[in-house]
């Protein structure tokens, strides 16, 4: 998995609450078996004004220019703008790989919903929770203006404008596994006696699940 | 100090931690095709093995077609990963409910009607609706790709303590009012973030009152509230539902068994992180009118008015009644529906079948109704339904009857809504273009369902019945 350290880029304000996975990636695109190649079917119902079905040529398909991730502006922006309840529903992990194939590495939100949050991390994205007023705030500045923001993960906070910036809070061990790049699996297995000691004394107690 | 249900199955999972983060060990996992290849992928790219195969169960359930299944799968996209998940089974030697097995189903459904699914259990699928299996007072949570590989590989899962939160559920549930309308009214009441960093245990006489396929419609739900996990406590409506599955503990370990699971609720002084009390006598049946589970109300009312919306909200709200083809103040018994979707693993199961039979039998599929369709679950519950002349009640009143899977749940196989077209669906989510672009979903029960297709549009079950 890349290292996330900093970041740098312009926030694409997409000013919805409750975004689902399906929204993010719709269930067709779901019948690939790879983890890559979700980009250009990111939001695919919102972005297109035709329906998408995989194998298609996305390059030549009519798009919604109201739609903000289509504005010329944002195409290559890697930070996202949201509001409340940020990945509800399907605990696809597509939605993350699409995200991340498009070149989104940060979700600023008010909340997140806990499968998509954990997803996030196992892919080298940053998902960043931030109060209501704050998420209001930089809602506002990019209303005037490209909201450009620099993402600081070792001092946890995001810096904006003119010397302006929110600090955000992140768990540890989150922050240690992206700053490092950290395969959980590796790190896991390195207490592999730790496993077989436990799976012992369990198998002994619950007979029944051997 | 009492430990709650989940602190204890979790307690006793635990195999190592560090700070805040815990490692725990995972008995059941249960995999299908749509979050299981890149796993297995993942694997192989590292050469590692599988920890415990026996843990495994596969299923087919995303993609198959629900029509005749003779031909096989014809989109070829669908057969890919159907046959991709075929193959990894093959090789690493995997208990697989392949499509043309009779105990072939939804996962969610085939775990507890197997018995793969046991009290006590820690239980993972790369599917958010394993909180389902909650209902056997196990902890059962979805998981992403990276996580399904991560067990596949370790057998743990690196988890955070969630909080918890009880929903005591007083009095008694009124005729026709099921779990559906009980999970889709709490959902109302606390929102689909209400329960975020949560493992929800649901209590009270209405849930202790429920049948086993109640509390799996209850804790299946527990996702859309947003919770991790949902739980009911084992009592014996628990264990007599699971005596002589194919593959409970027999015998001795039965007895075992059994003695363990029934400590399996929470201790009286447990405390919780939240608490919310509902009174069942409020609830009447419910019927979502837009593009979130938490957008519900009773059938005796109507779509809420933009002025009774919070201001903050109020975008949402005309986003979704925009998607939905709806105004302000429409009385939902107003609406007309297009098609009739009964299944998911939300309401697909035997007593769902009956509820809707029940209400279907000697009555017509509105001439209105475009499609109507009953999805079993599984191949048992297929069995068992048509072994009671259900199929025949559906299919006289002009349902078509059709083979198991998720269906158009999610509408990855080819049964899904056109753009426009509004349906009443028994699953659990009503998202804009889940049950295909531009397709309007209600969620309801199975009765709810089955009268609506009878009307053609949505009616009170309590007054037609």
């Amino acid at each position: 998995m890349d290292k996330f350290v900093t970041l740098k880029s312009i926030a694409i304000p997409l000013d919805r609450s409750n975004i689902d996975t399906d929204a993010i990636i719709p269930k067709q695109f779901l019948k690939s078996i790879k983890r890559s190649g979700f980009g250009p079917n990111l939001f695919d119902e919102w972005r297109y004004l035709d329906h998408g079905e995989p194998g298609m040529d996305n390059s030549s398909r009519p798009l919604n220019y109201e739609f903000v991730l289509n504005k010329p502006e944002f195409r290559n922006a890697s930070i996202l703008l949201v509001r409340e309840n940020f990945g509800c529903g399907s605990s696809r992990e597509h939605a993350p790989w699409a995200l991340l194939d498009f070149g989104i590495k940060v979700i600023l939100a008010v909340s997140f919903a806990d499968i998509f949050y954990n997803n996030c991390f196992k892919n080298g994205i940053l998902p960043i929770t931030l109060s209501k007023s704050h998420i209001d705030e930089l809602f506002k500045v990019s209303s005037n203006q490209k909201l450009e923001i620099e993402v600081d993960l070792p001092d946890q906070r995001i810096n904006f404008l003119v010397n302006k910036f929110f600090e955000f809070e992140i768990d540890e061990f989150k922050k240690n596994s992206l700053i490092n790049g950290l395969d959980e699996i590796s790190l896991t297995l390195e207490k592999t006696q730790e496993i077989k000691n436990f799976e012992k004394s369990y198998y002994d107690l619950y007979q029944w699940l051997k | 100090m009492g430990r709650t249900l989940y602190e204890k199955i979790f307690d006793k999972h635990l195999v190592s931690s560090s700070d805040d983060t815990h490692l725990i060990y995972i008995d059941r996992h249960l995999i299908h095709e749509v979050t299981s290849p890149q796993a297995f992928e993942g694997l192989k790219i590292n050469n590692r093995q599988l920890w415990r195969k026996e843990s495994i169960v596969a299923v087919p359930d995303h993609n198959v077609p629900t029509i005749s299944r003779d031909e096989g799968i014809k989109d070829p996209v669908s057969k890919i990963q159907v046959d991709a998940l075929n193959e990894n089974c093959q090789t690493h030697n995997l208990l697989q409910f392949k499509m043309s097995d009779e105990r072939q189903g939804i996962v969610h459904v085939i775990g507890p009607e197997q018995g793969l699914t046991l009290p006590g259990m820690t239980i993972v699928c790369g599917d958010s609706h394993t909180s389902t299996h909650g209902a056997f007072g196990a902890l059962a949570i979805g998981i992403g790709t990276s996580e399904v590989e991560h067990v596949m590989a370790t057998q743990c899962l690196i988890q955070k303590k969630l909080k918890t939160f009880k929903i005591q559920v007083s009095g008694k549930l009124y005729p026709f009012i099921t779990a559906k309308d009980l999970a889709l009214f709490i959902i109302g009441k606390i929102g689909t973030a209400g329960g975020t960093g949560h493992a929800i245990e649901f209590c009270g006489n209405a849930v202790e009152s429920l049948t086993m396929e109640g509390r799996m419609t209850l804790c299946n739900m527990a996702i859309e509230a947003g919770a991790r996990a949902g739980l009911v406590a084992v009592d014996q409506t628990t264990i007599d539902y699971l005596k002589n599955k194919p593959f409970t503990p027999k015998e001795e370990m039965w007895s075992l068994a059994v003695k363990e699971w029934q400590t399996l609720k929470s201790d009286s002084d447990a405390s919780f992180d939240k608490t919310i009390n509902i009174n069942a006598s409020e609830i009447e049946p419910q019927v979502t009118w837009g593009t979130s589970p938490e957008m519900v109300t009773g059938i005796t009312q109507a779509v809420p008015k933009l002025s009774d919306i919070h201001s903050s909200k109020q975008p949402d709200f005309q986003r979704a009644l925009k998607y939905m083809g709806l105004v302000e103040n429409t009385p939902l018994s107003n609406i007309r529906v297009d098609k009739v979707f009964i299944g998911s693993c939300t309401n697909s199961r035997i007593e769902d079948l009956r509820e809707a039979a029940k209400f279907i039998k000697g009555k017509k599929v509105n001439s209105s109704i475009k499609l109507a369709m009953v999805v079993p679950g599984s191949g048992i519950v297929k069995k068992q339904a048509e072994s009671e002349g259900l199929d025949k009640i559906f299919m006289e009143s002009g349902f078509e009857w059709r083979e198991p899977g998720c269906s158009m749940c999610l509408a990855m196989n080819a049964d899904r809504l056109e753009d426009g077209e509004r349906c009443a669906s028994t699953s659990n989510r009503n998202f804009e273009g889940r049950q295909g672009k531009g397709g309007r979903t209600h969620l309801v029960s199975p009765a709810m369902a089955a009268a609506a297709a009878v009307h053609g549009h949505f009616v009170d079950i309590r007054e037609v019945n």
